[in-house]
């Protein structure tokens, strides 16, 4: 069966004070994939992101959406950035979190109404968080955090989902319960990108897997490309015990 | 009250009002200082603007003087974009060095109009009834009091309508970004706003009392509410009282009004940090003693738990055994009694079911650390409120 490609990136070089941090990146990401970016720190994952989502400007490249420049699909693409990217002191609720991911359909000026709250109760109820709804965001866990996050990324009903390291600082139970929605996602047809840092757990989450470090070491299924090889090549050490078949 | 009274403390809290909403999203951002900057570097701006109309009411200064509070905040980011400086170090490279630009230009240039040091830094409000704005023979009202009115309609149109878009550029950049709502057009027109709302003010309030009308009502609202809304509001309340209480201040005291504003606001903003229910001094002192007991509370609870054995048990054992003081036992032992998770028969101390139940509940909850376990009990003991 020949898949349809989601993501679409052709020769992406992003730099920061002239320092190459992405070099010259080619990749394809098929429709309805579950795949992390696995690399070192200083690997540029979350810049790849950032680059395809228009949030950093690359100096060369380009990215397509389904065939079409990024700021032309926004409504098709939900985004959970680092949760350490927010200040969660900020006097705002959990269900107010999550009707922030129907802002983008709304555009600019128009209020979110019903509509917009039903479907961001839903979205609290599918990651287990509908009892916390008015919580302030600074009184909930880590985990709880996440769940938001990804919560509001639910509610855009997207076709692709970038995920900026959503298990770093979140308790097992809540890993398992985001991975589990993150599987059904791919499942309905939806494509998840997922920037990852626990390789242990690539072969057990994922089907599909880039590696990366500033320059991309290898793209395409977890079956065939996730060995000792490129995790060799990736991390520059010798990770021959790190993964049992 | 006679009528200059009532203008001046319209003004005030006009102005007041107009600076909290801006305010409220400074603080949010962490950029209180920049308005601090901005009240200064504004200066140039407006002696410039008059060097070229000769006219201090001329609509060009608050123009050219919001323009120069706009490269402010562009200079700030460029020097931080450096890498080699702190932004807030950045603030304070710009602000005097524009700042000391206004200084010389008026010392050289300006000695003879009413365009002073001092009348840029402390204003004065008392002053402002007098200068009348007067269109084709008709007074239409103190000038400041038009400017600042218009400013204010101004600003709350455009709260009204890019709410959202504030909100979420404040709280997620990544995230507003991605959606399609620019954070630099967010950022830009804030700073816009706030730029001009300094301009409008500092003529009647000073360019120092600008920034405690900017700052303090925000903070303190942040003090009382986790609610954007609530914030914005509650702001806009400390203002218009510290402004009222303010003037009244003045006129017992018979000090300079922009002065005994200021004060208020640092009363009212020690009072809430005092008695704020959640994140007030007192509540917080309070809430850790609270903890402490109950940390002493699940100790004692384990003890009995662990030990069935009577002599363990005993009342006078444990004071010995878990090496407590008297009267902190005592208040240990009161607190679990009151909560009947003991029962004392001849001096032996047993768990009741309660007690059984809430030292597995807590145990569980130090083991997992799993938040779910324990959400009932967050109304009753601190101990689990994070």
């Amino acid at each position: 069966m020949k898949q349809k490609i989601a993501i679409q990136v052709d020769d992406l070089t992003v730099a920061y004070n002239y320092k190459p941090v992405l070099w010259d990146i080619d990749l394809v990401v098929p429709e309805a994939v579950l795949m992390a970016i696995v690399g070192p720190n200083g690997a540029g994952k979350s810049t790849l992101i950032k680059s395809i989502l228009g949030i950093i400007d690359p100096i060369a490249g380009s990215v397509s959406i389904y065939g079409k420049p990024y700021d032309k699909q926004r409504k098709l693409v939900a985004y959970v950035p680092q949760k350490g990217s927010v200040d969660w002191d900020f006097p705002t609720t959990a269900i107010d979190v999550v009707m922030m991911g129907t802002y983008g359909s709304l555009g600019w000026i128009k209020r979110p109404g019903q509509k917009e709250k039903k479907a961001s109760l839903e979205a609290l109820e599918k990651v287990g968080m509908l009892s916390f709804k008015n919580r302030q965001i600074s009184q909930l866990s880590g985990g709880q955090q996440q769940r938001v996050f990804l919560a509001r990324a639910l509610v855009q009903n997207a076709a692709i989902y970038f995920m900026d390291e959503p298990f770093q600082g979140v308790d097992a139970t809540t890993e398992i319960a985001i991975i589990n929605i993150l599987k059904e996602l791919r499942k309905a047809g939806k494509t998840v990108v997922v920037v990852h840092h626990d390789l242990q757990t690539v072969p057990e989450y994922f089907d599909w897997v880039t590696f990366l470090n500033v320059k991309k070491i290898a793209t395409g299924p977890v079956k065939e490309i996730f060995n000792d090889d490129n995790l060799t090549k990736t991390y520059g050490i010798n990770y021959k015990v790190a993964v049992n078949k | 009250m006679n009528s200059p009274q009532i203008e001046i403390q319209l003004i005030a809290a006009v102005v007041a009002v107009a600076c909290a909403i801006p305010g409220v999203f400074l603080v949010l951002r962490k950029m209180a200082l920049i308005s601090d900057a901005i009240s200064h570097s504004i200066l140039p701006g407006l002696v410039l603007g008059f060097f070229i109309t000769e006219d201090l009411n001329s609509p060009l200064l608050i123009i050219l003087a919001a323009f120069t509070g706009i490269i402010t905040v562009v200079l700030v980011e460029r020097i931080q974009k450096t890498g080699l400086v702190k932004e807030d170090t950045a603030i304070g490279l710009v602000f005097p060095a524009l700042f000391s630009i206004g200084v010389i230009l008026i010392a050289k240039n300006a000695n003879d109009v009413h365009l002073d040091v001092d009348a840029v830094l402390l204003g004065e409000l008392a002053f402002a009834p007098f200068d009348r704005l007067i269109l084709g023979g008709v007074d239409i009202g103190p000038k400041s009091l038009i400017i600042m009115g218009v400013i204010l309609l101004s600003t709350l149109l455009l709260l009204f309508l890019f709410f959202k878009e504030l909100k979420v550029s404040t709280f997620d950049v990544g995230l507003s970004s991605a959606l399609g709502f620019s954070p630099a057009i967010m950022h830009y027109g804030l700073m816009s706003i706030s730029s001009v709302t300094v301009v409008g003010a500092f003529d009647a309030v000073g360019a120092i009392l600008v920034v405690a009308l900017m700052i303090a009502p925000a903070a303190t609202a942040y003090l009382l509410t986790s609610n954007l809304k609530k914030m914005l509001t509650l702001s806009v309340c400390f203002g218009i009282f510290a402004a009222i209480a303010g003037y009244w201040l003045a006129h017992w005291l018979d000090a300079s009004i922009a002065g005994s504003i200021s004060t208020m606001l640092g009363f009212v903003f020690l009072t809430i940090y005092l008695f704020a229910p959640k994140k007030g001094l007192i509540s917080v002192l309070y809430r850790q003693k609270q903890q402490r007991i109950e940390v002493s509370l699940l100790t004692f609870l384990l003890h009995l738990n662990n030990h069935q054995e009577l002599k363990e048990r005993h009342i006078n054992h444990l004071r010995e055994h878990i090496n407590w003081q008297h009267v902190k036992a005592k208040t240990v032992v009161d607190l679990a009694l009151k909560n009947n998770m003991i029962t004392i028969d001849q001096q032996i101390i047993s768990l009741t079911k309660k007690g059984s139940d809430f030292t597995n509940t807590a145990l569980e909850y130090i083991i997992t650390n799993k938040d779910e376990k324990i959400e009932h009990l967050k109304e009753d003991f601190f101990l689990f409120r994070g």
